[in-house]
C-alpha cells in the first residue's frame, strides 16, 4: 500500500502539491484522477524518491522509498514514457534496468513476451510509436514482479486496442491482490477501470472515494431547455428551480421535474424549443469538481495578469 | 512487500521470481548494469574509437612530423626532446573524446528523462555516481593504456629513422604510457563529475573544455616569471606532468610526475564528491 501524509511540495513559489494525505489500498485499482498540472507527476516522483518533499511524508509498504534496496521487487513504476534513453534497444534498456536490482535476465524475455514486444525487442527505443513506449514502460514496471505498481497516464496514445489490454492488464494486476495506483485526466477512462478514486487538483485532494460512489455523485441530473421566450428563466426562479443560462441562452434546471417544467410553459403560453432530462456526463462532473482547482484556466481578457 | 497485501486476498504466486541473497553486493549489480547500459548505446563505440584513433593517429602523425624536420630544429630545442612524452602527443585528441564520453554517460540520462528510471531502481543515488564512475573509469584506463602503448611503439618507430627513439626501458618512458592512459581516465572521470553537476550535456563539455584548454592558454598572459608558479597548479598541467613534457603543457618548471598526478586526481575528487553531494540532495 501507498501512505501519503500531508504531502506538500514547493518548487520554488509553486505549491505543486498541498497537504496531500490519502492511502492507495492493495487488490483494487485506484485511479489517481486530475487535470493536466493538478500535482499527479510531482506526487509520483514524491513516492518514488525521486523528489523531496517540502513537507510531509510518503510511504511505499511501510517504508519511505529512498530506503528501500532493490526496490523493483516490491514497485514497479511506469514514469512519462520519455525517461528511456531513445539510443537504446527495448532488450537493453530492460536488461540494465534489470540487471541494477538483481533481477534474472530471463526474465526480461518473459516481460518483452507479457507487453507483446518481442518482434522489436532488439529495435532502438527512439524509433517506437507511442503505443511501443507505453508498453515498454509496462514491461519495466512489471520486471521485478512487484506488490505496487504505479503507472502515470499509462493509456495516452494507446490505440482502443491497447487501452482494453491495459485495463484488462491493470484489473488482473489487482485481482492478484497488488496496489496498483493509476494516474489519468481522463475521467471517463478512469471509470472504466479504477475500483477507486483519488482526484486532485492544482495541488489539493478533491475526492478520495470509491468510483461508484463518484459516479452517483456526479451524475445529478439536470433539465435543458430552449425557449426564444426570455421570461421563462425568471419564471421557473419565481417557482423555485434553480436555473442557469448558458452563452447561447439555453437554460439547466434544476430543482424541478421535468413534467413541472412543460406544464409551466403552457399554462403561460410559453413557446419551448427544447426540453429533455440531461444527465452530467463523468466527464462534465469532473470538470465541474476541478473547475476551480485548475491553474491555466483559459482567459481571454486580462492581458496584464497574463504578461 | 507481501506483507502490505491485503489479507483477504491471495499474495501473487511467484514461482520463478526470488529477490536476490541479502549479501550479494548491491554495487556489483550497479556496476554490472553501468556496464550494459554503456555497451548498448553506439555513442560510446564511437566516443572510445575517437580516443584511440586521437592518441595512436594524432601522435604518430607529430612523431612523423618531428623526425622529418628535425634537421633544422635549435640545437635548444633539440636539448629540450622528450621522445617518449613527444610519441604520446595525441593524448590531446584523445582527452577530447574521453571526456565528452564522460560528460554524455551522465548529461544523456538527464535529457533522456532515463535518469528517473535510474534512480528509481536504486535510490543509492552515490552508489550509482560510484557505480558509473568505476565502470566508466576502468573502461578509459584500459583504452588509454592500450592506446598509448600502441602510440608510443609507433612513435618510436617513426623516430627511429632519424636515431631519435628511446625504448620501453629507458628511464620514465614507461611511466609516461602508462601515465597518459592514467591521465585519460581521470580526465574522463573529471567530465563525468562535471556532466553530474551540471546535467546538461553542452554546458557540461564547455566546462570541460574550458578548464583543460582554455584556462592554460589564459595563464599565459602572464609575464613569465610568475607564469609557471601558477600554471604548473592547474589541472591540465598537473596532470600533464605525468606525461613528460609536452607542447601542451607551458609550464617552464612542471611538478614532478606523481605530485602532479595526485594534484589533478584530487581536483577531480573534489568535483565528484560535490557531484555526489549535488546528487543525493537535488531532486530528480
Amino acid at each position: 500500500m501507498i501512505e501519503a501524509r500531508g504531502l506538500t511540495k514547493k518548487y520554488g513559489a509553486t505549491v505543486a502539491v498541498r497537504d496531500l494525505t490519502f492511502d492507495v489500498m492493495p487488490g483494487r485499482v485506484t485511479g489517481f484522477l486530475g487535470p493536466n498540472g493538478a500535482g499527479k507527476t510531482t506526487t509520483m516522483r514524491l513516492t518514488l524518491g525521486l523528489d523531496s518533499p517540502s513537507a510531509g511524508r510518503v510511504r511505499v509498504g511501510g517504508r519511505p522509498y529512498r530506503g528501500m534496496r532493490r526496490p523493483l521487487f516490491d514497485v514497479g513504476a511506469m514514469l512519462e514514457s520519455a525517461a528511456i534513453h531513445p539510443g537504446r534497444s527495448a532488450r537493453g534498456h530492460l536488461l540494465a534496468l534489470a540487471q541494477s536490482n538483481g533481477i534474472p535476465h530471463r526474465r526480461v524475455d518473459d516481460v518483452l513476451g507479457l507487453t507483446g514486444l518481442d518482434s522489436v525487442a532488439r529495435v532502438r527505443v527512439g524509433v517506437f510509436s507511442l503505443g511501443m513506449t507505453q508498453r515498454l514502460g509496462i514491461a519495466a514496471a512489471m520486471l521485478g514482479d512487484p506488490a505496487v505498481l504505479l503507472l502515470d497516464e499509462p493509456v495516452n496514445g494507446l490505440d482502443p486496442e491497447g487501452v482494453a489490454w491495459i485495463r484488462q492488464l491493470l484489473r488482473s494486476l489487482a485481482a492478484e491482490g497488488r496496489t496498483v495506483f493509476v494516474s489519468s485526466h481522463l475521467m471517463t477512462e478512469m471509470a472504466q477501470t479504477a475500483d477507486h478514486l483519488i482526484v486532485i487538483g492544482r495541488g489539493q485532494l478533491i475526492a478520495d472515494t470509491s468510483t461508484e460512489e463518484f459516479v452517483r455523485q456526479g451524475s445529478a441530473g439536470y433539465i435543458q431547455v430552449r425557449s426564444p421566450d426570455d421570461r421563462f428563466a425568471q419564471l421557473l426562479r419565481q417557482h423555485g428551480a434553480t436555473v442557469t443560462v448558458g452563452d447561447d441562452g439555453t437554460l439547466a434546471v434544476t430543482g424541478m421535474i421535468i413534467a413541472t417544467v412543460g406544464e409551466l410553459a403552457a399554462h403561460h403560453g410559453i413557446v419551448l424549443h427544447e426540453l429533455v432530462a440531461k444527465r452530467a456526463s463523468l466527464e462534465e462532473a469532473f470538470m465541474e469538481l476541478t473547475k476551480n482547482a485548475i491553474d491555466y484556466q483559459p482567459r481571454v481578457a486580462d492581458p496584464e495578469k497574463r504578461a | 512487500m507481501t506483507v502490505s497485501t491485503s489479507a483477504t486476498r491471495p499474495a501473487p504466486a511467484r514461482p520463478s521470481l526470488r529477490r536476490p541473497d541479502k549479501f550479494r553486493p548491491l554495487f556489483l549489480d550497479l556496476a554490472h548494469s553501468e556496464w550494459i547500459k554503456l555497451w548498448t548505446v553506439r555513442s560510446t563505440y564511437w566516443t572510445l574509437l575517437v580516443t584511440a584513433l586521437g592518441v595512436v593517429a594524432a601522435g604518430a602523425a607529430l612523431s612523423g612530423a618531428y623526425a622529418k624536420h628535425y634537421q633544422g630544429l635549435s640545437a635548444a630545442a633539440k636539448a629540450a626532446f622528450d621522445p617518449a612524452a613527444y610519441s604520446l602527443s595525441g593524448f590531446f585528441i584523445g582527452q577530447l573524446a574521453i571526456g565528452t564520453l564522460g560528460v554524455v554517460i551522465i548529461t544523456s540520462e538527464y535529457t533522456t528523462g532515463s535518469i528517473r528510471t535510474t534512480l528509481a531502481a536504486a535510490p543509492q543515488r552515490g552508489m550509482v555516481l560510484a557505480a558509473k564512475a568505476t565502470v566508466f573509469s576502468v573502461i578509459a584506463a584500459v583504452i588509454g593504456i592500450v592506446s598509448s602503448f600502441c602510440a608510443f611503439f609507433l612513435g618510436q618507430t617513426l623516430l627511429a629513422n632519424k636515431g631519435l627513439e628511446t625504448h620501453i626501458g629507458a628511464p620514465g618512458a614507461l611511466r609516461s604510457v602508462i601515465g597518459t592512459g592514467l591521465y585519460l581516465a581521470v580526465v574522463g572521470l573529471l567530465a563525468l563529475g562535471l556532466g553530474a553537476l551540471i546535467r546538461r550535456t553542452a554546458g557540461a563539455i564547455a566546462v570541460f573544455v574550458g578548464l583543460l584548454l582554455v584556462v592554460p592558454v589564459f595563464f599565459q598572459a602572464l609575464p613569465a616569471a610568475s607564469q609557471s608558479a601558477i600554471t604548473k597548479f592547474l589541472p591540465s598541467d598537473a596532470g600533464q606532468a605525468l606525461i613528460g613534457r609536452t607542447k601542451f603543457a607551458p609550464s617552464s618548471s612542471l611538478l614532478s610526475p606523481w605530485v602532479g598526478f595526485a594534484v589533478f586526481c584530487a581536483y577531480t575528487a573534489v568535483v565528484l564528491i560535490v557531484a555526489f553531494i549535488a546528487l543525493s540532495r537535488r531532486d530528480s
